[in-house]
């Protein structure tokens, strides 16, 4: 027996209001189970308007979104849907209700009606699995915007999701937070076996996805993994995407006949492709 | 404790009184508040004066505390007692001063009056000294979710609290973001009378309320997300029990109505 697709969008499109453009344009994607998928595009590109139809926020104009069978228009599965599909937003300040990280983690909770005995067993695990235990008692304004998101990620984990869409979560973060919240998703993913559909304009983060899809005027511009992707620069520039400045250089090396292998990112990745063509270069 | 650390006026310490269930402070509360109207006798201050104290005690709270309670009403029990001293007349002559009379009568009730707002807002301030604001949302959601029978939002109430709790830190800050970087582009909050202290809040007010709004624009899909769907069906983490405890403190409120209402009965 072949699995179906955990998530699944076939023709799908979405007018904000009639008439005005089509801000998603019969989009057709299958997301297996268990995949780690970075959707990236400038502003504007339908992004963040393709999470919000993943969980039933926005229904399709036309067109449908399946999550593990169930569609989103189904208006008495929309809170199966939703805890199957939990969803993380951008500003860390927006998503959390409760004075209390421990109690805020259990919103979720209580809204599905899990019984009080069974609460603080699986708040206690989701803690654990973002790293967040030792914060239980912390107010949210006395938390950085990386650990925000880990609560708000946290709350979602109780419900016990099974897949995460991520929209834009790590935009209002520093450096730090972003790797924190990153390397969670990440964790998660691999451990826990959740779908991940994490969107972002950032491509350092795309890069570690499983697959990356490049969204432009509501279509899918580019699907592919992210070697594939990363090596057609000049196809991203087109696409009006900041290509870091290290892929950038060894698209102009490459250019010069120098056989350095797509998909560089970062400095770091720069330094080991020079020592793999030059082993002598950076001997010292 | 870091729970509410800036909220409210709550005193985080451990306590018999702070460990009652917030329902039976409130009721107590609300008890208490009856029986300081019952009193029409100096004498019957009392077993108040007493009552209060026992409770100071027990939630250990310094009596320094439960006096600073009283600073914001400074003007109003002045006002109280002057008028009820002057403006009160009865049969038996106090003093006179030219053609003013304090009366014996006046006296007595300017002094009742008085200590009558000193009892309730001292008492009262108890409630809310011992109680995590959390709690007492809890709390009082739970003493009016009855009212639901007609049609009271009972759940919607202790919700638009919480998240008022939740954000008032958020939205200090923010001001205090706000008034920066207006003051930085020359704008001045702290000079002129009040008219023009008035105005220059227009620019801290305007951007403060669109940040306000779109916050909760933010946080009505987080909580759709999260599965919200009002207080239908809803389980809560912290369910509240009467113990033993609750009896002990109603019991005692039984004592006090006792104290204060035997006297008429007797006499």
């Amino acid at each position: 027996m072949t699995q179906s697709p955990h998530l699944t969008l076939s023709e799908l499109s979405y007018y904000y209001e009639p008439g005005a453009p089509a801000a998603l344009d019969r989009v057709s994607l299958q997301i297996p189970r268990g995949q780690f998928l970075a959707v990236l595009g400038h502003n504007g590109s339908g992004k963040s308007t393709l999470a919000k139809l993943l969980n039933g926020l926005f229904l399709p104009t036309q067109g449908s979104v399946t999550v593990s069978g169930m569609d989103t228009r189904d208006d008495a599965r929309i809170w199966d849907i939703r805890r199957t599909a939990g969803m993380v937003f951008q500003n860390p300040d927006n998503q959390l209700v409760a004075t209390q990280v421990y109690d805020d983690v259990a919103f979720g909770l209580e809204n599905i009606g899990i019984p009080p005995e069974e609460m603080p067993a699986r708040i206690d695990r989701a803690l654990e699995m973002t790293g967040m235990s030792q914060f239980k008692q912390h107010a949210p304004h006395l938390l950085s915007g990386g650990q925000k998101q880990r609560v708000a990620i946290a709350g979602i984990l109780a419900m016990q999701p099974e897949a995460l869409i991520l929209d834009e979560a790590t935009a209002m973060l520093d450096p730090q937070g972003r790797r924190e919240v990153l390397d969670t998703v990440l964790r998660l993913n691999r451990e826990q076996g959740i779908t991940v559909v994490w969107i972002t304009h950032f491509m350092e983060e795309a890069a570690r996805a499983q697959r990356v899809l490049v969204m432009d005027h509501g279509r899918i511009a580019m699907d592919g993994t992210p070697g594939e992707i990363f090596s057609q620069v000049d196809r991203l520039r087109e696409l009006r995407l900041d290509v870091p400045p290290m892929t950038r250089l060894a698209h102009l090396l490459q250019e010069r006949g120098i056989p350095i292998s797509s998909g560089v990112l970062t400095v770091d990745d720069m330094v080991e492709e020079v020592k793999r063509l030059c082993p002598s270069c950076l001997s010292s | 404790m870091l729970r509410d650390i800036t909220l409210g006026q709550y005193y985080p310490v451990d306590s018999p009184v702070h460990r009652l269930d917030p329902r039976t402070k409130v009721i107590l509360t609300f008890l208490y508040i009856i029986a300081v109207f019952l009193v029409g006798n100096l004498w019957l201050y009392l077993p108040v004066a007493a009552y209060l104290a026992f409770a100071t005690w027990m939630a250990r709270l310094p009596a320094g505390m439960m006096l600073r309670s009283l600073r914001p009403m400074r003007v109003l029990l002045v006002i109280t007692f002057v008028l009820n001293l002057f403006f009160f007349s009865g049969a038996q002559e106090l003093v006179r001063i030219g053609s003013i009379v304090i009366w014996r009568e006046g006296l007595l009730n300017a002094l009742i009056f008085t200590f009558r707002l000193i009892f309730l807002v001292t008492g009262s301030s108890i409630l809310t000294l011992t109680t995590a604001p959390v709690t007492l949302t809890d709390g009082l959601e739970r003493l009016a979710s009855p009212l639901r029978i007609i049609r009271f939002p009972a759940h919607e109430m202790a919700m638009m609290m919480t998240i008022a709790l939740r954000f008032i830190p958020t939205l200090i800050e923010e001001a205090d973001k706000i008034m920066k970087a207006q003051t930085a582009r020359g704008a001045d909050f702290e000079t002129g009378n009040l008219m023009a202290r008035a105005r220059a809040m227009i620019p801290l007010l305007v951007p403060l309320f669109i940040s306000a709004f779109r916050r909760a624009g933010d946080l009505a899909m987080a909580m759709e997300a999260r599965c919200y769907r009002g207080g239908e069906g809803r389980t809560r983490l912290h369910q509240l029990k009467y113990g033993r405890r609750d009896a002990l403190a109603l019991l005692s409120m039984l004592a006090l109505y006792l104290m204060i209402l035997l006297p008429g009965w007797l006499a």
